[in-house]
């Protein structure tokens, strides 16, 4: 059927290639890099072992970035994932007809904006003199309110923690919507004959057949939240006083601010170490999905 | 007779509730879009003094002035990046899953694995080396240092989804067609691609959202802002018109519509893609 051996070859190493070139080799290369002391415009570059990853858990600013990409992992596991799945469930019951439909599309649509406009959006709406939260909280109190959502060290974080909420439970819950749909309708005519309620349905039928994509959900949230970067760039840009830093926008901050490609090359390969292992989480799940 | 009516009533009053919380879900979703599309149609000042009152007169002007300041070009751009990105991903990609998918050769499993994995790479990790690659072969600055990277990187995805639609296409469809004198290349187009139609348009639109919303690469490998795409020239907006917050707004709803539409228009695919991908950003 196939008679020159080269054949699949030729289908096969055009993609090939182009990932390797503009994948891999940059990623072997950012390893390199990470042990050395270099800049963008000046060719030289010298070799200094372990000392940038030293410096590295010697900077405040990382701990104030690790512990943001926390608090961004763990606020989305709860909103993301678990009102995700509240909806989701809620959507796919018996008690709603075609209004789910309509419901369903509607949480759905901030998740197809690009983050820089919902990011830039949302710091419009919390604007303290002009923006929509202030001025509906003014509705409901005396004087006007005027709160710096961004502005004050306190809320920074916590302020664009809240816009992804907004941007992606929809996009969470569509996922698990989608596994939901697949559980077999007799799994829960027999719960129903054992009078089993919404709620125990839901506990004990539902729940158990879409842990796969629970734990697949899960490990988007948290590797979403390391890869953080638009959305602090475009809102606050990790300031005020480099509170709201994680470690995308830090990276960014030590390579084209200060200058010190290797410096940065070496927080590169710690999201690595993060995203990575996440992933691997990952992929163990999402295959047993599908056997 | 009175316990069943008691019953349907019981549930009626659970559904009320139920879609109370959901349509009040559905304002928190819809009423920060409405508030940006209603500012973007007022004056500045009018703005400034009522944020939260409907124009007393439609203000298309901000949209024109938005058009004219930039976002002409910036969305000339973004079509243009996102158009051969798309047809490169989406050609190359499915060769490539059509040679996994049918063919057995040396190297099939290392290969595959090598593209699978390229799922887990996340972009910042390659950003600085491509940078630099960038600039020596003199790509820096042009629609080519976004292109290539793009490609490189959902590559894995589109060949990951198209290779499983393969797979599950009989071979008796192809055999057929190698008896009619057909090589393994022009059964691929003639054959494999016409019936791939829906997958071949689930890894357009996916890989589409993600090239017009990527932030990091446009941010890092474009300087010219004649060559800036929409997120990019939105976020350098902010910074040149920091008093222009209607123009601001209506370049904000100019970025979103595309997408918007698209969804709306083609859910179905858009969420089989999604769903299979399941990566986000």
């Amino acid at each position: 059927m196939f008679k020159n051996k080269y054949t699949p070859y030729l289908f096969i190493l055009p993609a090939l290639i182009l990932i390797l070139i503009f994948v891999y080799i940059p990623i072997v290369q950012n390893f390199y890099f990470s042990f050395f002391r270099m800049n963008s415009y000046s060719p030289g570059q010298t070799f200094i072992g372990l000392d940038n990853y030293k410096d590295i858990f010697q900077n405040d600013i990382f701990y104030t970035a690790i512990v943001n990409n926390v608090w961004y992992a763990v606020i989305s596991l709860i909103v993301q994932v678990g009102l995700g799945l509240v909806l989701a469930i809620t959507l796919e019951s018996k008690l709603l007809g075609k209004e789910r439909k309509f419901f369903r599309t509607i949480y759905f649509i901030p998740s197809v904006i690009a983050i820089a406009a919902v990011g830039l959006m949302f710091y419009y709406i919390y604007n303290p003199n002009l923006g929509l939260l202030n001025a509906v909280i003014s509705m409901f109190t005396e004087g006007n309110f005027r709160y710096a959502w961004l502005g004050d060290p306190n809320t920074a974080i916590f302020a664009v923690i809240a816009m992804s909420q907004w941007q992606f439970t929809g996009y969470i819950m569509i996922l698990l919507i989608v596994a939901i749909q697949k559980i077999p309708q007799e799994l829960y005519e027999v719960a129903e004959i054992d009078g089993a309620s919404s709620f125990q349905k839901a506990i004990y039928v539902t729940i158990p057949q879409i842990k796969e994509m629970i734990l697949v959900t899960s490990v988007i949230t948290v590797i979403g939240a390391f890869k953080l970067f638009t959305e602090i760039f475009v809102t606050t840009r990790g300031g005020p006083y480099d509170t709201t830093q994680v470690l995308g926008t830090f990276m960014y901050k030590t390579a084209f601010f200060y200058d010190k490609m290797g410096y940065a090359a070496a927080i590169a390969v710690i999201i690595f170490f993060i995203t990575f292992t996440t992933s691997v989480f990952q992929i163990k799940f999402a295959n047993k999905g599908e056997d | 007779m009175k316990n069943q009516f008691e019953k349907s009533r019981f549930r009626l009053l659970k559904k009320s509730i139920i879609i109370f919380f959901l349509i009040v879900l559905t304002l928190l979703v819809l009423y920060p879009m409405y508030w940006v599309v209603i500012s973007s149609l007022k004056t500045n000042s009018e703005f400034l003094s009522s944020p939260l009152a409907f124009p007393s007169e439609l203000q298309f002007e901000n949209y024109i002035q938005a058009w004219q300041q930039g976002f002409s070009r910036y969305f000339f751009n973004s079509i243009l990046i996102n158009i051969v990105s798309v047809v490169l991903t989406v050609s190359v990609g499915a060769a490539c899953a059509y040679g996994l998918a049918r063919f057995k050769f040396k190297g099939r499993n290392i290969i595959f694995y090598t593209i699978l994995a390229g799922l887990l790479l996340s972009p910042q990790v390659a950003v600085l080396p491509l940078y630099k690659l960038l600039v020596r072969i003199n790509l820096y600055n042009t629609y080519w240092a976004l292109i290539l990277p793009y490609v490189g990187f959902r590559l894995p995805f589109a060949i990951f989804l198209m290779r499983s639609y393969f797979l599950s296409i009989p071979r008796e469809i192809e055999e057929s067609a190698y008896i009619d004198g057909c090589n393994s290349f022009t059964t691929f187009i003639k054959i494999v691609l016409p019936i791939s139609k829906p997958i071949i348009a689930s890894a357009a639109i996916v890989t589409s959202r993600f090239f017009w919303n990527e932030f990091l690469f446009a941010l890092i490998f474009i300087e010219d802002s004649a060559k800036y795409t929409i997120p990019i020239g939105l976020s350098h907006f902010r910074n040149t018109l920091t008093t222009n917050y209607t123009g601001m707004l209506a370049g904000i709803t100019i970025a979103a519509l595309p997408m918007v539409i698209l969804f709306l228009v083609m859910q179905k695919q858009f969420i089989k893609g999604l769903t299979a991908g399941s990566v986000k950003g």
